[in-house]
């Protein structure tokens, strides 16, 4: 026991000696939230203490999904429209190397290992795998039409894919890369995202208008989320990206075109706050401190930044052309 | 002898309905689906535009694929069965034909003989989807309770041009009809949108079809001609509207008009339910799987057939069934409805059958605007500003 604290001191020494200077003057941290722009085929590099720009890195066409390697060295971006997924180095901020996606690559997720990286191809149907040392191809996974979301369960055993046209969640097991159960949802889903004790998985369908809870054991839906905003019509409502706390307790959905993210009370599943971000809300990330969450806003051009503790929009930040994906470093 | 017989008969059935039951956990239920179309194409002006030769039916094959990767999730499996019939072959006959091995069918007919049809298999069950007839009176006066309609009507059609002509402020039109039944009919519908929507219809002119080739070898050189002599001393106005669905001069209105001013409808800005332009909503990997599948872009009647299949797919996965019944009372109800790229969930008005979608206004090159037009508002679904509305309904299901 002593000995496992001893260590972690140590290591956090190791850190602090690591980040220097940086650290110590910036009481609050400044962390790195990397956008991409749809449109412009371009990755807006975000400096969260300014709140502010800082570069604007030049990448393939259509870029969507993005997310932090677990090192946080690298920063990979799935660029559709060149059938490929781009590593930025987040050193540097240039695209240091390539990784073989099927074609059409739009979001992708890593094991917690980070060695692992599971893409979805929107065009062929299928799920790749892909090993992350050897940035090799190990294989593909036949799933429904359109795959789009995925997300991995905490102990990694199970993959989760969702089929936009199959109206499918796909429980893929991860050692033998199997499906083996499918979830019936509402129509397209988009997104999807276990709680962090892996009780429950949330999915969100875009045309359905809902987020489906599924019991991940039992592969049933065990609870559906609605959103009424009053004076909005029901079309508008379209749930695309869900953020959920480390605690588990409150999630946050992005709403697509009702240009809102709504606060679920996730004890309840009861919505308690729309919170007006800007046009057409696409995905989501939080800080590590878990202080802000910031939100791509595809018609608007922008990022809300969301004070979490406070439930308020506290921020607007420019990006480029449509924005849509967002990943902070950890 | 006689009284073990009935237990042996007893054990027989168990046995049977045992095997049975083996059988339906091995064996996929096959959903049958027929499609029923018209051999041969109609000539357009245009020979970009001229339709091929599976114009419709590719989309159905697109659908059966896309149900078919869902169905073996859930033990279902798709079947089309294409059926074309030629000039003078009995369009009942061929139907019943269908019914007989399809729950479903997919029926790409003008309205007198989806009509016929229609009552024909009426009391079969079948369940017809209307995917290429866009006239009004088949959801209205002429509604049938077994046809769902997936192809738009003229007044959606016509409504969605002019929401967008009247938010562009081109609310001044000169209307240029055709002389075919079709061309008057879409005619009536746009006069009707004139009227709801506060355009004004400043002056109409008919455009006679004498006959003549649709091409030529010295075309362009008459058409250039009589076009400008056609257009000139009109009131003023700030669209032509041409409505001429029998392809005869639409198409070589633009650029021509003697005065210059755009032309909507039939050619120029033209709505439909679809287009090879489309690739919002995540309409781009729908345009590729047609693409990789029938090596052609994708038509409006692709898409309607496509969406028809679609429903099909979506029902019997809901219902975890392949009945007939049991499908076609979802697809009825109000828990149905389907995503076909278009931004927002399509669902089906329950008092003509008749399924709300929005309407693309397109070039022949791009989306221009998608229709409902932003501030056209409605009490129940803005998708119903497009066409005739329910309190308007003429039709009762039977």
């Amino acid at each position: 026991m002593q000995a496992e604290v001893r260590t972690r001191m140590l290591r956090c020494w190791r850190v602090g000696l690591l980040s220097g200077l940086a650290l110590a003057a910036a009481p609050a941290h400044a962390f790195v939230a990397y956008v991409s722009n749809e449109k412009s085929n371009t990755v807006s590099v975000i400096d969260t203490e300014s709140w502010t720009v800082t570069k604007t890195i030049k990448v393939g066409q259509r870029p969507r999904g993005i997310e932090f390697t677990r090192d946080g060295k690298f920063v990979m971006v799935a660029v559709g429209d060149d059938d490929t997924i781009q590593v930025i180095d987040a050193k540097t901020q240039g695209i240091v190397d390539t990784l073989p996606s099927g074609p059409d690559p739009e979001l992708f997720t890593q094991d917690a290992a980070g060695k692992t990286l599971y893409v979805a191809n929107e065009n062929d149907n299928t799920v790749t795998v892909i090993d992350l040392e050897k940035r090799a191809r190990l294989g593909d996974i036949q799933v429904g039409v359109e795959p789009e979301g995925m997300t991995i369960s905490p102990d990694g055993r199970i993959l989760i894919n969702t089929s936009e046209t199959t109206n499918m969640a796909h429980f893929i097991d991860t050692t033998s890369r199997q499906i083996v159960a499918n979830v019936l949802v509402d129509a397209r889903p988009r997104f999807a995202e276990f709680k962090h004790d892996a009780s429950e998985l949330w999915v969100s369908s875009e045309i359905g208008g809902t987020v489906s809870i599924i019991d991940p054991g039992k592969h049933e839906v065990i609870g559906k989320i609605n959103f009424d905003i009053p004076g909005l019509r029901r079309e508008a409502i379209q749930p695309v990206g869900i953020g959920m706390t480390k605690d588990d307790k409150t999630a946050f959905v992005a709403l697509g075109p009702a240009n809102r993210v709504a606060v679920v009370d996730t004890a309840t599943r009861k919505v308690t706050k729309y919170l007006l971000v800007g046009q057409r809300v696409w995905h989501m990330a939080f800080t590590p401190d878990e202080k802000y969450l910031l939100v791509t806003n595809g018609v608007s051009n922008d990022v809300s930044v969301i004070d979490v503790a406070a439930q308020k929009v506290i921020k607007t930040i420019q990006v480029g052309e449509l924005p849509w994906g967002i990943t902070i470093a950890p | 002898m006689i009284r073990w017989l009935p237990g042996l008969i007893g054990l027989c059935l168990v046995g049977l309905s045992l095997a049975a039951t083996q059988a339906l956990a091995a064996d996929p239920v096959t959903i049958g689906v027929g499609y029923l179309g018209i051999a041969g194409t109609r000539s357009t002006l245009s020979l970009v535009e001229q339709p091929a030769e599976n114009d419709g039916v590719a989309g159905a094959r697109l659908a059966i694929e896309d149900n078919n990767t869902t169905g073996k999730f859930l033990n279902q499996r798709f079947a089309l069965e294409e059926r074309r019939i030629k000039e003078g072959e009995d369009v009942v006959q061929a139907a019943t034909d269908l019914a007989a091995r399809n729950g479903f069918i997919i029926a790409d007919l003008p309205a007198d003989a989806l009509l016929k049809v229609a009552d024909a298999l009426r009391d079969r069950g079948t369940l017809l989807f209307n995917t290429g007839a866009i006239d009004e009176r088949l959801r209205e006066a002429d509604c049938r309770a077994n046809v769902i309609h997936t192809a738009p009507t003229r007044s959606m059609l016509a409504d969605a041009l002019g929401q967008y002509l009247v938010w562009k402020q081109w609310k001044r039109w000169l209307l240029v009809v055709g002389s075919h039944d079709e061309d008057k009919l879409f005619a009536d519908a746009l006069r009707r949108t004139a009227t709801r929507f506060g355009a004004k219809i400043v002056q109409e002119r008919s455009f006679e079809d004498t006959g003549g080739a649709r091409r030529t070898d010295s075309g362009v050189t008459l058409i250039q001609r009589q076009m400008p002599v056609f257009t000139q001393q009109a009131p003023a106005y700030d669209v032509l509207v041409a409505a001429d669905e029998s392809e005869v001069f639409g198409a070589y209105l633009p650029y021509r008009t003697w005065d210059p001013r755009p032309v909507a409808g039939s050619a120029g800005l033209v709505p439909r339910s679809w287009d090879a332009a489309q690739d919002q909503w995540g309409a781009t990997q729908m345009q590729n799987r047609f693409m990789k599948l029938n090596s052609r872009r994708m038509t409006a009647l692709d898409m309607q057939t496509w969406t028809a299949v679609r429903m099909i797919g979506e029902a019997t996965s809901r219902t975890n069934s392949g009945d007939v019944k049991k499908v076609t009372d979802f697809i009825k109800g109000p828990d149905f409805s389907v995503a076909a790229f278009k931004g927002t969930k399509l669902t089906l008005r329950d008092w003509n059958l008749q399924l709300r979608q929005p309407i693309l206004l397109v070039d022949g090159r791009m989306v221009v605007s998608v229709s409902p037009q932003e501030g056209f508002l409605h009490q129940v679904s803005e998708l119903d500003t497009l066409g005739y509305d329910r309190p308007e309904s003429k039709c009762k299901l039977k």
